[in-house]
C-alpha cells in the first residue's frame, strides 16, 4: 500500500480514541434522546467534536459524539445503512435474556432494574461526551446545553469525579492498556504470535484498519451514489465503496456502581484485624498492589507496571487465577509457551506437549483487548460512587462481550471451580445450584485458599453500546435524508 | 474400560405434522432451552448410561445456497433427528428406551414417515440409526456413572478442607491421610461410591486394535498410488478452492436470537449444523477420505481430554445424510457460543477447514488447511448461518465442564494412588 494511503488522518477521528483526556479532569456524559430530528442533525452537522490531532497547548474542552442504533434510526438514517454495522450493535446491551446471561447482567444486575439503558424510553440515542479543564465544564455545559436543546431530551447527565486515577476501592485504574499501532506497523497477515505483546493493531479498536487476523471488520459501505459529495473516505479494501465507519469505533459504557464499604467491611471481617492480611486480600482480589504494581515478579524495567504476563506464575501462587486482572487480560499468546522450534510448535499446534491442568485453556489474548476510558463517579459522602466504565473496539462480540461474559462472569474461567469475578461478579448459585461467591488463591503449602461468602460488591446500573463516528462520518450522518 | 457409542436416529417428518412436532418437543422443557429430565415423554433422567442426547429439527434452510448460485436444488426432507452418546452399545441404549419410554417415543415419531403403529418401534429406530462418520470422545472410557460418583468424591473432599486464610498450614501428607480416612469412612457407610471400571469388552478391544493397525497399514500398502495421486489431488484442489463460491451472508438477527435463547442455560451448550457438500466428485470424495481420518484421529490420537488444542467438546459427530449429498455436525461443548468459535478460529482453524471447507459456501481455504475460518467473521456468518435450533438438549451431569471432569479423575486417581511423593500429594491437595 502506498504511503500516503496507509497514513492515518487523525483529524478525521473522535479524540478519545487516541486520548484519556487526562488534564481534562472534568467530565460529564449527557444521554439524550432525539426529540426532533431535523434540529438534532442541524446541531450535529457544525458540533464541535475534538479529533485525535494533537493539539498544541491542549485544549480546554473536548467534546464526544456517539449514538445507539436506535439513535440512528432517529436521526433518519436509512435502514441499510444502520443494518451494516454489527449485530451486537444493532441489537443493543439489554437486548434480551440471553445476552443478560452472557454479560452476567443477572439478579441486581438485570436492565429491568437500571437506571438508562434498560426499559426502552430510558434507552439513549446519544451520548454526548463532555470534558474540561478544572473549573470548565459548567460553562462548557452551558453552551452545549444550549445548542443542542432545540432537537434533543435529557435522560440523564451522568457526572464524573476526579478520582486522580484511583477507582472508588483505592486502587490505582486504567494502567494496563493496549498500544495501538498508530503507525501501522504491525504486519498485516494473518500469522501466529508467539510472544504476548502489548502492541495492539489499529483495527481493532477503529473500524476501515486491518484488525489483528489481517482482515477488515464489517461495517456499512455505501455505494458512491450515496455519498455524492465524496464527504465520506473510501474503503481500503473497496475502492469503490464509501466507507461510513471509517475512523469510528464502537464505544460500550456500563455504569458500574460500587459499594466500597461493603468491600472493605468483608475484606475487615476476613482479616479479623490484620492489616497485612486486609491489604494482601484486597491485591491478590484485584491482582495489583493498591499502587497498581503487579503481583507476579519479573515485568521489564521500561514498563514496570504492564510490561508482564503470567508465564512465571503458572500455579497462581503470587496472582491467583481469578484475580480481576488476570481475568481481564491473561497476557498469553497464540500457542502455550514452549520451544520456538518446528516439532515443538507442530506437538503444541496439536494440543500435546502438556498434561497441566490449565494448559492452553486461554489462548491468543490479543483478540480479546479492551480500550478502556472510564471515568469515575461519585464518592462524596453518603453518595453513591462507581465507575462510568467505557471502552473502545471494532468488534463488541469478540471484544467486550467475550471478556465480559467468557473471562470475567464465566465462574469455570480458566478450570476455576466455580466462581465470578471477585470484583464484578454477580453471586447467584451456578445451573447446578452451588455457590459462585468464592475466591481462591493457590497457596504453596497446600489446597487453596479461600474466600467464601462474597457479597455482590459492583452493581450494573446502566449501560449501551454505542457507535463512535469518524467526524467526517458524523457530519455524513447529520445530513443524511434530504 | 466401557467404551462409548453414539446413535442417530433421523426420520422425515411426515407432510403437515412440523408443528405439532415442535409443540410436542417443546413440552419436553421446563422453558426452552431447559429439559425436563424427567419429562413424560422420555426422562432423560432415568438412563444412567445416557451422557447427552437431543432432539431437532432438519430444516433445510441452507440448501437453497445453492441456488444463488444457479445450481440444482435437490428435495431434501426435513427430518426430526433423535442423537445422544452413551456408556456402551447403542442399540442397548435404544432398547432402554423403547423398554422405559416406548409409548413417548413413539409419540414423537409418528410425526414421522413410515412409522406404523404395527411397527416394532426398537427395529424401527434400529432402521433409521445412521452412521456417524466420524466421533468424537472427549475421554474415550468415561462413564457417566464416574463422572457423578467423582463428582460426589470431590464435593465430599472439598468440602471437608479447610481453607480459611487465617489457618496455620497443616503437614500435606498428614492432612492426605486424614482425607483418605475420611472417604473410607464414607465408602464404608456407603455415602461415597466408586465403581472400580468395568472390564474392556474384548470384542471393541479387538476391533479398536485391528482399526489402530489396519489403516496405517493400508495406507503404506497403497503409498505408491498415493505418491502418483497426490499431484493430481493438489492440482484438483486448488482448481476447485479457487473456483469453489463463497457464501456467507450474515444471518438473521431473529434466527440468532432464537439459538441465543436455548444457549447458555448451563455452563455447556449444544450446537446442531447442517449443510450440503460442495457439488462434484472430487468433493464428494474427499469428504469421505477425510472422515475417515478424523474418525482415526479421533479413536486413536485424541480422546485423552482434547481435539487438537480444543479441551471443551464434550461429544461431536459428523453424519452423512441424504446419500452423502449432507452432513450434519453437532456437538456439546462448554462456554458461550462466541467463546467456542473463537476457540476454534484462533487453536484449530486448521481442523476445521479440513473437514467444512467441503461444505458449500465456506470461507475460500488455501491448500485446504490455510485461510477458511481464519476469516474470522465469514467464518462466524457461516457457522451460524447453518445452525439449527437445537429443540431438546439434555446433559447427564449439569454445572460441570471438561475442567472439572479432569480435575475428579485425577483426584479419584491420587485418592486411589497407594503411595504419594510430597510433590504429588501437594498437587493432589491443590485440585480439591
Amino acid at each position: 500500500m502506498a504511503e500516503a494511503a496507509m497514513s492515518v488522518d487523525h483529524e478525521d477521528i473522535q479524540g478519545l480514541v487516541r486520548f484519556g483526556y487526562r488534564h481534562l479532569t472534568q467530565a460529564c456524559f449527557l444521554l439524550l434522546r432525539i426529540r426532533d430530528a431535523e434540529a438534532a442533525r442541524a446541531w450535529l452537522a457544525t458540533a464541535p467534536v475534538s479529533s485525535a490531532a494533537a493539539r498544541k497547548p491542549p485544549p480546554s474542552t473536548a467534546m464526544q459524539i456517539a449514538f445507539t442504533s436506535a439513535g440512528l434510526r432517529a436521526l433518519g438514517v436509512a435502514e441499510d445503512t444502520v443494518d451494516g454495522f454489527s449485530a451486537e450493535f444493532l441489537a443493543g446491551m439489554s437486548s434480551d435474556a440471553g445476552r443478560a446471561r452472557r454479560l452476567g447482567d443477572l439478579g441486581a444486575n438485570d436492565p429491568r432494574h437500571w437506571q438508562w439503558g434498560g426499559a426502552a424510553d430510558r434507552l439513549p440515542h446519544v451520548l454526548v461526551m463532555l470534558y474540561a479543564v478544572p473549573g470548565g465544564l459548567d460553562a462548557w455545559l452551558q453552551t452545549v446545553r444550549a445548542q443542542c436543546d432545540a432537537g434533543f431530551e435529557q435522560i440523564a447527565s451522568l457526572a464524573t469525579s476526579d478520582m486522580d486515577g484511583v477507582e472508588p476501592f483505592g486502587f490505582v485504574d486504567g494502567i494496563s492498556q493496549p498500544n495501538v499501532d498508530w503507525e501501522r506497523q504491525r504486519a498485516v497477515d494473518d500469522e501466529e504470535r508467539l510472544d504476548y505483546t502489548n502492541l495492539s493493531c489499529l483495527g481493532e479498536y477503529l473500524l476501515g484498519y486491518p484488525n489483528e487476523y489481517g482482515a477488515y471488520t464489517d461495517r456499512p459501505l455505501l455505494d458512491a451514489a450515496r455519498d455524492p459529495a465524496a464527504s465520506l473516505p473510501r474503503a481500503e479494501d473497496h475502492a469503490d465503496k464509501a466507507d461510513l465507519g471509517r475512523n469510528g469505533s464502537y464505544l460500550v459504557m456500563r455504569q458500574l456502581q460500587q459499594d466500597v464499604e461493603g468491600f472493605w467491611r468483608f475484606i475487615d471481617g476476613q482479616a479479623g484485624g490484620d492489616a497485612g492480611l486486609r491489604k494482601k486480600l484486597a491485591e491478590a482480589m484485584v491482582g495489583r498492589t493498591m499502587a497498581g504494581e503487579p503481583l507476579v515478579p519479573g515485568a521489564r524495567p521500561d514498563d514496570p507496571l504492564n510490561g508482564f504476563t503470567y508465564e512465571r506464575d503458572a500455579d497462581g501462587l503470587r496472582c491467583p487465577f481469578g484475580a480481576h486482572i488476570r481475568r481481564s487480560n491473561p497476557r498469553n499468546a497464540d500457542l502455550p509457551p514452549g520451544a520456538s522450534n518446528l516439532i515443538s510448535r507442530m506437538v503444541r499446534t496439536l494440543g500435546f506437549g502438556s498434561s497441566a491442568r490449565r494448559n492452553d485453556l486461554i489462548a491468543s489474548t490479543r483478540f480479546h483487548r479492551l480500550l478502556r476510558r472510564g471515568r469515575e463517579y461519585g464518592g462524596a459522602a453518603g453518595e453513591e460512587t462507581g465507575l462510568h466504565f467505557v471502552c473502545l473496539g471494532a468488534n463488541i462480540a469478540r471484544q467486550f462481550e467475550f471478556v465480559q461474559g467468557a473471562w470475567l462472569a464465566g465462574t469455570k474461567f480458566d478450570a476455576l471451580a466455580g466462581e465470578g469475578d471477585p470484583l464484578l461478579g454477580h453471586r447467584l448459585p451456578g445451573p447446578d445450584g452451588l455457590p459462585t461467591d468464592g475466591f481462591s488463591m493457590p497457596a504453596a503449602t497446600g489446597p487453596d485458599r479461600c474466600l467464601s461468602g462474597l457479597p455482590q460488591f459492583v452493581t450494573v446500573r446502566g449501560g449501551a453500546y454505542f457507535f463512535l463516528p469518524g467526524i467526517r462520518a458524523l457530519r455524513y450522518l447529520s445530513k443524511v435524508p434530504s | 474400560m466401557t467404551p462409548q457409542s453414539h446413535f442417530v436416529v433421523a426420520a422425515a417428518i411426515a407432510p403437515g405434522r412440523e408443528p405439532g412436532l415442535r409443540k410436542l418437543l417443546a413440552s419436553m422443557n421446563t422453558a426452552p432451552g431447559i429439559v425436563d429430565p424427567a419429562n413424560v415423554l422420555l426422562p432423560f433422567g432415568a438412563f444412567p448410561r445416557l451422557h447427552y442426547a437431543r432432539f431437532a429439527v432438519l430444516g433445510d434452510a441452507t440448501m437453497a445456497d445453492l441456488e444463488v448460485f444457479g445450481l440444482p436444488r435437490p428435495r431434501v426432507p426435513i427430518y426430526l433427528v433423535f442423537m445422544g452418546d452413551c456408556d456402551g452399545p447403542a442399540e442397548a441404549q435404544l432398547a432402554e428406551f423403547v423398554q422405559r419410554a416406548g409409548d413417548g417415543l413413539r409419540r414423537i415419531f409418528s410425526h414421522c414417515k413410515g412409522l406404523d403403529v404395527r411397527d416394532d418401534l426398537l427395529e424401527w429406530l434400529m432402521e433409521h440409526d445412521r452412521p456417524v462418520a466420524a466421533p468424537y470422545v472427549n475421554w474415550i472410557g468415561r462413564t457417566v456413572v464416574q463422572i457423578r460418583e467423582e463428582s460426589a468424591l470431590q464435593r465430599a473432599l472439598s468440602s471437608r478442607v479447610v481453607r480459611d486464610v487465617n489457618e496455620p498450614a497443616a503437614d500435606p501428607q498428614r492432612l492426605r491421610r486424614e482425607l483418605v480416612a475420611f472417604v473410607r469412612t464414607e465408602q464404608a457407610a456407603g455415602r461415597i461410591v466408586l465403581t472400580p471400571p468395568a472390564p474392556t469388552p474384548l470384542g471393541w478391544r479387538i476391533r479398536n486394535t485391528l482399526h489402530a493397525i489396519g489403516l496405517p497399514l493400508a495406507a503404506l500398502l497403497l503409498l505408491p498410488l498415493e505418491i502418483v495421486l497426490l499431484p493430481v489431488v493438489l492440482v484438483l484442489l486448488r482448481r476447485h478452492e479457487k473456483r469453489d463460491p463463497e457464501y456467507c451472508p450474515r444471518p438473521r438477527a431473529a434466527a440468532v436470537r432464537e439459538m441465543q435463547q436455548l444457549e447458555d442455560h448451563d455452563p455447556s451448550n449444544s450446537f446442531t449444523a447442517l449443510g450440503p457438500v460442495k457439488p462434484g466428485l472430487f468433493r464428494r470424495w474427499l469428504v469421505q477420505l477425510l472422515l475417515v481420518l478424523i474418525a482415526y484421529a479421533c479413536r486413536h490420537v485424541f480422546g485423552r481430554g482434547h481435539l487438537g488444542r480444543v479441551r471443551t467438546i464434550h461429544f461431536a459427530h459428523w453424519v452423512f445424510l441424504d446419500d452423502k449429498t449432507r452432513v450434519l455436525f453437532a456437538s456439546s461443548y462448554d462456554g458461550s457460543h462466541e467463546s467456542y468459535m473463537d476457540d476454534f478460529i484462533n487453536k484449530v482453524a486448521w481442523g476445521l477447514n479440513l473437514i467444512f471447507s467441503n461444505g458449500f459456501g465456506w470461507p475460500r481455504t488455501d491448500w485446504l488447511i490455510k485461510g477458511g475460518a481464519r476469516h474470522e467473521l465469514r467464518f462466524k456468518y457461516y457457522q451460524r448461518g447453518h445452525q439449527l435450533p437445537t429443540q431438546v438438549w439434555y446433559k447427564a451431569y449439569p454445572g460441570l465442564t471438561l475442567t472439572d471432569l479432569d480435575r475428579n479423575r485425577r483426584i479419584r486417581e491420587g485418592f486411589e494412588d497407594v503411595e504419594m511423593s510430597d510433590a504429588q500429594v501437594l498437587a493432589w491437595l491443590k485440585l480439591l
